[in-house]
């Protein structure tokens, strides 16, 4: 008995895996129903629904970013502080000489393709016309997650702390200060009063709520953090299990009726 | 010492590498030519019987050459003479230095793209695409304004989106073309052929894998390749000029130039979204669902790719690498001054109706005065405009040309789905009375904030 065989038949081995290696067509199909990673999958699929040129693989792919980003943003969040005082010392340090710092690269570079990876995924399903009857709900969950990536990588914009991360927050959350009805600046605000006294005040605002201030400061860089690594990336992952339930419960990936 | 060299020694090495790679491509292309193209044919004079790969030897021999010369051109870059001369940079940037024109060019270009379909998705053509895109891109790379926007490490995935978009439309195109033309003589679809059952592992698992291992290795690379961009402290006294937002909402900064925050920052982000929710809910063609097609969803399409390409993603373009100091316009090839002057002098639609020689004649002038009543009265004109463009246009759209879309649609979808319609329209109709008769604002009430 070789040392590999010996291994596999080990009762260590057989109470992980509790089957022989898919080499054949029986155990092939066992393999995806035993395995808990690979029971996201259909066992069998139609040959040109899984064809590159048709799926342009852009759904897998954000799938495997979003994975990325959790695993160098897990990685990050041993060494970043969010504080005013080590925020941007701290990327520049991950930059200069930290080892590992390139986690940092991985990171935004991920980011950044996750968030054209998602429109390229909308583009290909929209194209395909997959989004058509059964698959209507999975294409709204969809879009909820394209509001959720872009909110991901808004609140992690500020996080190295410097000229570009606060003026680009700035900007962006400039626009909640016009809220209708809610913004200190926007339209219908001196509707909402209480015996002649403004409810929305800059004080008071969408602005402010979702700085934790009138300006870009400590609160904000608090808040924005904690949106980043845990508030988002929770519900994140709950709508991506959803989103992946349907795909299977809806018919599976889209093909000609 | 010039401030901002054109051209620098390690651009020139960085060129040369980026032209050996173009000939490489070619080369392999080449070959490729060699085994399907053919000869041109011999009715051609002159050229006729020539096998159409030697063209593309020619090419890849010229591309060898070009790239020899960059490398060994380090030595005095400041009189290296394949660069782009100074006279084309102003022309180019004379004639397309403005939204006007850039806008015009990308709608000009999207209907191209659908009418020529299928000229631009033969293989010979769309390489000659790619090929231009790629010596316009190497030949801009000796412009010094134009490598400090597009070489930025935040741009650079802007860049290469433009060519996996480019890229992934060729194959949209190509496969519902084909489609298309099987549909026609009634023939099973391109993704019904060969379409047998087979097991997710291995055909699918492996894939995957692959995909993973490239993905991660392209990441490294890049990271290593890249530093992501980090600047000064954070600091409340100095404002960045131009402040802007992450390249994927400049979009929507862009549109802060036509609208006000509330309704470009707030309204129509929600209804951008809520109108892509509502797509499957208001397209009631059950045509192309799980195939590519063109023609039995023209209209879908369409819309849906003039809302993605020319409204979205090159008013990314335009807000990330032609928007400076001021949000001005400039020129890729233009410096980014802090004192160029653009004059602005918009008017609103209230001002031209009661300044209106008649009505001036008749009303003297434009209502004054801060009580609601003049207030509405004062821009009654806008208010009308805008309770007709979305109230009374629908249902005479519903009743007259679209009258087909409505009965199958019964009021409540079709009213939802002509407003999305005309939400989408606002901001070419908004741009174009912006640029022919500075309109400001269709309806101006600043004393409410409420601006349109």
């Amino acid at each position: 008995m070789s040392p590999g065989e010996y291994i596999r038949n080990s009762q260590i081995w057989r109470s992980i895996f509790r089957h022989p290696a898919p080499t054949d067509r029986r155990n092939r199909v066992v393999v995806m129903l035993t395995n808990f990673f690979l029971h996201l999958h259909p066992v069998s699929i139609k040959q040109q629904g899984i064809a590159l040129s048709y799926t342009w693989c852009m759904g897998g792919i954000t799938f495997f970013l979003f994975l990325v980003e959790t695993i160098t943003g897990v990685l990050l969040m041993f060494y970043y502080r969010p504080t005013l005082e080590w925020a941007f010392a701290d990327i520049q340090a991950l930059r200069d000489v930290q080892t590992l710092g390139i986690m940092r690269e991985i990171h935004r570079w991920g980011a950044h393709a996750m968030v054209i990876t998602v429109w390229l995924h909308m583009y290909r399903v929209f194209l395909t016309g997959s989004y058509k009857p059964p698959r209507e709900f999975n294409w709204v969950i969809g879009v909820l997650l394209l509001v959720l990536t872009l909110l991901l990588s808004f609140t992690g914009y500020l996080l190295p702390w410097d000229q570009l991360a606060v003026w680009a927050i700035t900007v962006g959350s400039n626009m909640a200060r016009a809220h209708p009805f809610l913004g200190s600046e926007g339209p219908g605000y001196q509707l909402l009063n209480l015996g002649g006294y403004d409810l929305i005040t800059p004080g008071s605002d969408a602005k402010f709520i979702l700085l934790g201030g009138r300006f870009v400061g400590e609160a904000t860089l608090n808040r924005f953090y904690i949106l980043h690594c845990v508030a988002i990336p929770l519900v994140v992952a709950g709508l991506i299990a959803i989103h992946f339930w349907r795909v299977r419960k809806d018919g599976g990936i889209s093909q000609p009726l | 010492m010039d401030p901002h060299p054109d051209l620098t020694s390690s651009v020139l090495t960085g060129l040369g590498w980026y032209y050996l790679i173009m000939c490489v491509m070619n080369v392999l292309w080449t070959v490729r030519s060699y085994r399907v193209d053919g000869q041109v044919p011999k009715s051609v004079p002159w050229i006729g019987g020539i096998p159409v790969a030697a063209f593309w030897a020619s090419f890849s021999a010229l591309l060898m050459m070009v790239s020899v010369a960059y490398f060994t051109g380090t030595r005095s870059p400041e009189t290296f003479p394949l660069r782009l001369p100074d006279s084309f940079k102003d022309s180019f940037d004379a004639v397309t230095a403005n939204p006007v024109v850039f806008f015009a060019l990308s709608v000009v270009g999207f209907v191209a793209m659908i009418l020529l379909r299928r000229i631009w998705i033969k293989d010979t053509v769309a390489w000659l695409l790619l090929n231009g895109a790629l010596l316009f891109m190497g030949l801009s790379m000796t412009d010094w304004d134009f490598r400090q926007i597009v070489g930025k490490p935040d741009n650079v995935p802007i860049v290469g989106m433009l060519f996996i978009l480019g890229f992934l439309t060729w194959i949209y195109f190509r496969r519902a073309v084909d489609n298309d033309d099987r549909i026609a003589a009634g023939q099973p679809l391109y993704e019904q052929e060969d379409n047998e059952k087979v097991l997710v592992w291995p055909d699918l698992v492996y894939t995957e894998l692959i995909c993973m291992v490239l993905l991660t290795a392209l990441l490294i690379f890049w990271g290593i390749a890249l530093k992501a961009p980090l600047e000064e402290p954070a600091s409340s006294v100095k404002t960045p000029n131009p402040s802007k937002a992450p390249w994927y909402f400049l979009g929507l900064q862009e549109m802060l130039v036509y609208f006000d925050p509330w309704l470009a920052g707030v309204v129509m982000p929600m209804i951008i979204l809520g109108g892509l929710m509502a797509i499957p809910y208001i397209d009631f063609n059950r045509a192309g669902n799980g195939y590519y097609c063109f023609r039995d969803r023209a209209f879908a399409v369409s819309t849906f790719l003039f809302g993605f390409l020319p409204l979205w993603v090159a008013m990314i373009v335009l807000g990330t690498f032609l928007r400076g100091p001021n949000w001005n316009f400039f020129g890729i090839y233009e410096l980014w001054d802090v004192h160029k002057v653009e004059s602005a002098n918009n008017v609103n639609l209230s001002e031209y109706f009661w300044e209106w020689p008649l009505f001036r004649s008749i009303y003297g002038g434009i209502p004054r005065g801060g009580d609601v009543g003049t207030i509405l009265i004062r821009e009654s004109p806008g208010i009308v405009a805008m309770i007709a463009y979305f109230a009374l246009l629908p249902p005479i759209l519903g009743l007259t040309i679209l009258r087909r879309f409505m009965a199958r649609m019964g009021v409540i979808r079709f009213m939802v789905f002509s407003n999305l319609i005309l939400w989408m329209a606002i901001l070419p109709i908004k741009m174009l009375l912006r640029w022919t008769v500075s309109l400001k604002y269709i309806v101006g009430i600043p004393e409410w904030f409420f601006n349109i």
